[in-house]
């Protein structure tokens, strides 16, 4: 119970600093060591992260062609090409991510939630439960969902048969086969940090509620969901971002016209060899995605995401 | 969720007052001003010193010295030994015809199934050839397409001496000497080919189909495949125009990507596949669809279905994997010995036994038909199947009908995959 209230005092952090106490005798070796121990993290996030961001926004201001070479001349076109050509698949992986997020949320925190509260002994079986198919690759999963989904498969063409659907009704290679395909894979991402929050919450706050005259609802929508907006904005993150970006459903489920910006991406570097442009959309795209997740993070409250991300 | 706008802000209201929390708390932004560290004079240099390292470093062009035959092949000698870079299920797993070429010549071969696809392939390889390394091969085989052009444009490819190359002088056929893509096989000889038509399946589809225009045919809205590559899709919009591949612009190509758009918009087409569409045409997902004719006569012979193939009255597409030296080859000399030898008629023809797919050899058609009459049983009857399959034996009709690609330069290569792309991508 306590933990989820705000702290009542500034957090001892921000208080005093730690090893930077000036009454205290600090040696160099001592003052140095929170250093030399965060050195591996900041090595890493130097080397794989730093040092590709930076030649990639090279390569995205760049033109030439594989031939002459690629020279640094600081194309600013090449970003106005990117989004001219390509603001379609843009705007629809966006799209087909929301909607696989909402999916998702829709169907996660009700799994979560019941989990969480009327799991019982059982709390860990049914996690392994939810994260078992997780224990087969990705692409395979994928795929099976090709068989599944097929025309005259086992789910549409029972329905056929018995009238349910038109002949000529297909789900495989349209735009909801994507969205299904990508709110299935990325479920269990939205599940595990509402999950989380939820099981650490007292349950006696709903007591608490209901002896106050909150119906079942309203002790619902009152405080349970506030306090656990938490870990539905690490699950929102945590299942949009990958599903807007992953081109394997778009690949296996999509159709002829649901191609989104990943496959766009690996053709631009692969077959076109076309390095700026690819580094462009990269760029543009991880744009977006940072305003969008600004933006939501300000609506539910800047404080919150910091509580998300300490955790 | 209704509600979630209104109780969002906090479940339980900050217990502190504004007036105390301007005592209790230290204002968050005067902290960070004071803990931060200030971008110094010196952070600002290093920046810009970064800047200036990435304009200076580009990324390099890639294209190797133009090689002429007589240079390349000066000094070099047979070492005994040999690398072969080649596409799974292409030579069965005794890898008879190499043990017959190492006793024939006595050169070993180290064999491996490397390829898998053309670009991956390709990326995997490149960086060692603009490097002028090894890439560990001395012999691979890649397809017709773009990487094939990107590999010519860059000088990666050793120039073939045709005197060292007897049995392709006298056994390769016309059709696969000289193709447009690579005049007078200057780099590549055909190890297999294949043909890009139509295969329909005709438990759904119950009328005759001849050819591109029935892939337009709004009467299968929404069970038609096509290709995803550039080159194949184009091809087929091409032929449908009555223009030929191997020939074709810039004006024609603006058309055939104007054909494939309005077949796309009419909702036609399914999807865009790169090599999976055989399954989805076996199941029904799709009735008709570009396909390659090897892949057609594998999946009747091993799953028994039914499926029809066939070249387009408009005309089809003659693809080949293709057989070349990477000019870093270590062992050039032995690597084109073996590219020779494969070109024996009683080679060919058992190689074709195991892949079924077209040789470049007309003569291993006589091979396997006399090797039919000599069997029995079962292997009579493949063989026999094999000879009488028009899928590995066109006929000459057939092979009026079959084009060769669009032979792109370098300077149009970009232009050409982008335009085809944004139809296949959209």
């Amino acid at each position: 119970m306590a933990e989820n209230l705000p702290p009542p005092t500034p957090a001892p952090a921000e208080a005093a600093p730690p090893a930077a106490g000036a009454s205290r005798p600090a040696g160099r070796g001592r003052r140095a060591l929170p250093y030399l121990l965060a050195a591996p993290a900041w090595l890493w996030l130097a080397l794989f992260f730093l040092v590709p961001i930076c030649s990639m926004l090279s390569i995205s201001l760049m033109s030439g062609d594989l031939y002459q070479g690629y020279v640094l001349t600081w194309e600013f076109g090449n970003y106005a090409d990117a989004v001219a050509t390509y603001w379609r698949q843009l705007a629809r992986s966006l799209a087909y991510g929301g909607c696989a997020t909402l999916l998702c949320l829709a169907v996660g925190y009700p799994v979560a939630y019941w989990i969480a509260f009327r799991g019982g002994a059982y709390k860990n079986t049914y996690l392994l439960l939810l994260l078992l198919p997780m224990f087969v690759s990705f692409v395979l999963r994928t795929i099976s969902w090709k068989a599944l989904l097929a025309d005259e498969g086992v789910v549409l063409g029972p329905l056929k048969d018995i009238g349910l659907l038109p002949e000529a009704a297909h789900v495989l290679n349209t735009a909801p086969a994507v969205v299904l395909g990508l709110a299935y894979n990325f479920l269990p991402f939205m599940v595990l940090p509402v999950y989380a929050v939820l099981e650490r919450m007292d349950h006696r706050v709903v007591e608490a509620a209901q002896d106050l005259y909150a119906g079942r609802v309203r002790a619902f929508v009152s405080v349970v969901l506030p306090m656990s907006l938490p870990g539905v904005f690490a699950g929102v993150i945590m299942t949009f971002i990958p599903t807007s970006a992953d081109y394997i459903n778009a690949q296996v489920l999509g159709g002829a016209h649901n191609t989104m910006v990943g496959k766009i991406i690996e053709s631009q570097y692969l077959v076109n060899n076309a390095y700026p442009m690819a580094a462009a959309i990269t760029f543009v795209l991880m744009a977006v995605l940072l305003a969008g997740i600004f933006s939501y993070a300000r609506a539910l409250g800047t404080e919150q995401v910091m509580e998300v991300q300490a955790r | 969720m209704p509600g979630m706008k209104r109780a969002a802000p906090r479940p339980f209201p900050e217990p502190h007052c504004e007036e105390n929390r301007s005592v209790s708390r230290t204002d968050p932004a005067l902290l960070r001003g004071l803990t931060r560290t200030r971008p110094s004079r010196r952070t600002v240099l290093g920046a810009s010193a970064l800047a200036m390292v990435l304009s200076a470093c580009g990324v390099r062009g890639q294209a190797a010295e133009e090689l002429s035959g007589a240079d390349f092949w000066e000094g070099k000698e047979s070492s005994g030994k040999l690398s072969f870079a080649n596409w799974p299920l292409y030579m069965d797993a005794e890898r008879t015809q190499l043990k017959e070429f190492t006793e024939a010549t006595g050169i070993e071969v180290d064999y491996d199934e490397a390829v898998a696809e053309n670009k991956s392939f390709f990326g995997k390889v490149r960086p060692k050839l603009a490097d002028g390394d090894s890439i560990g091969y001395d012999l691979m085989v890649l397809s017709t397409g773009v990487e094939l052009t990107e590999l010519m444009a860059l000088n990666y490819l050793a120039p073939l001496d045709h005197m060292k190359m007897p049995n392709f002088d006298a056994y390769a056929g016309q059709r696969y000497k000289n193709a447009t893509y690579d005049q007078g096989n200057r780099f590549t000889v055909p190890y297999a080919s294949g043909i890009t038509g139509i295969a329909y399946n005709p438990k759904y589809v119950d009328r005759e189909i001849t050819g591109i225009a029935d892939l337009w045919d709004p009467e299968f809205k929404g069970k038609v495949g096509m290709m995803a590559d550039a080159q194949e899709a184009s091809n087929f919009a091409l032929l449908l125009d009555g223009v030929e591949p191997g020939g074709s612009g810039k004006k024609d190509w603006e058309k055939a990507v104007s054909r494939l758009e309005e077949q796309r918009e009419a909702g036609i087409v399914r999807r865009y596949y790169e090599q999976d569409y055989i399954q989805p045409l076996t199941n029904g997902d799709l009735w008709i669809s570009m396909a390659w004719s090897g892949d057609v006569f594998q999946q009747n012979a091993e799953e028994g279905t039914e499926l029809e193939f066939i070249v387009p009255e408009e005309g089809g597409t003659l693809w080949s994997d293709l057989m070349m030296i990477p000019y870093t080859a270590k062992n050039p000399v032995d690597a084109i010995m073996l590219m020779d030898f494969l070109y024996e008629p009683r080679i060919a023809a058992g190689l074709t036994e195991y892949i079924n797919f077209i040789p470049p050899v007309p003569e291993a058609h006589q091979e396997i038909k006399e090797k039919a009459e000599a069997a029995s049983g079962d292997e009579k009857e493949a063989l026999e199947e094999l000879a009488d399959s028009p899928l590995v034996f066109p006929s000459d009709e057939d092979y009026t009908r079959l084009h060769d690609y669009v032979p792109l330069g370098a300077a149009e290569l970009k232009e050409f995959t982008s335009m085809f792309l944004a139809v296949t991508q959209a």
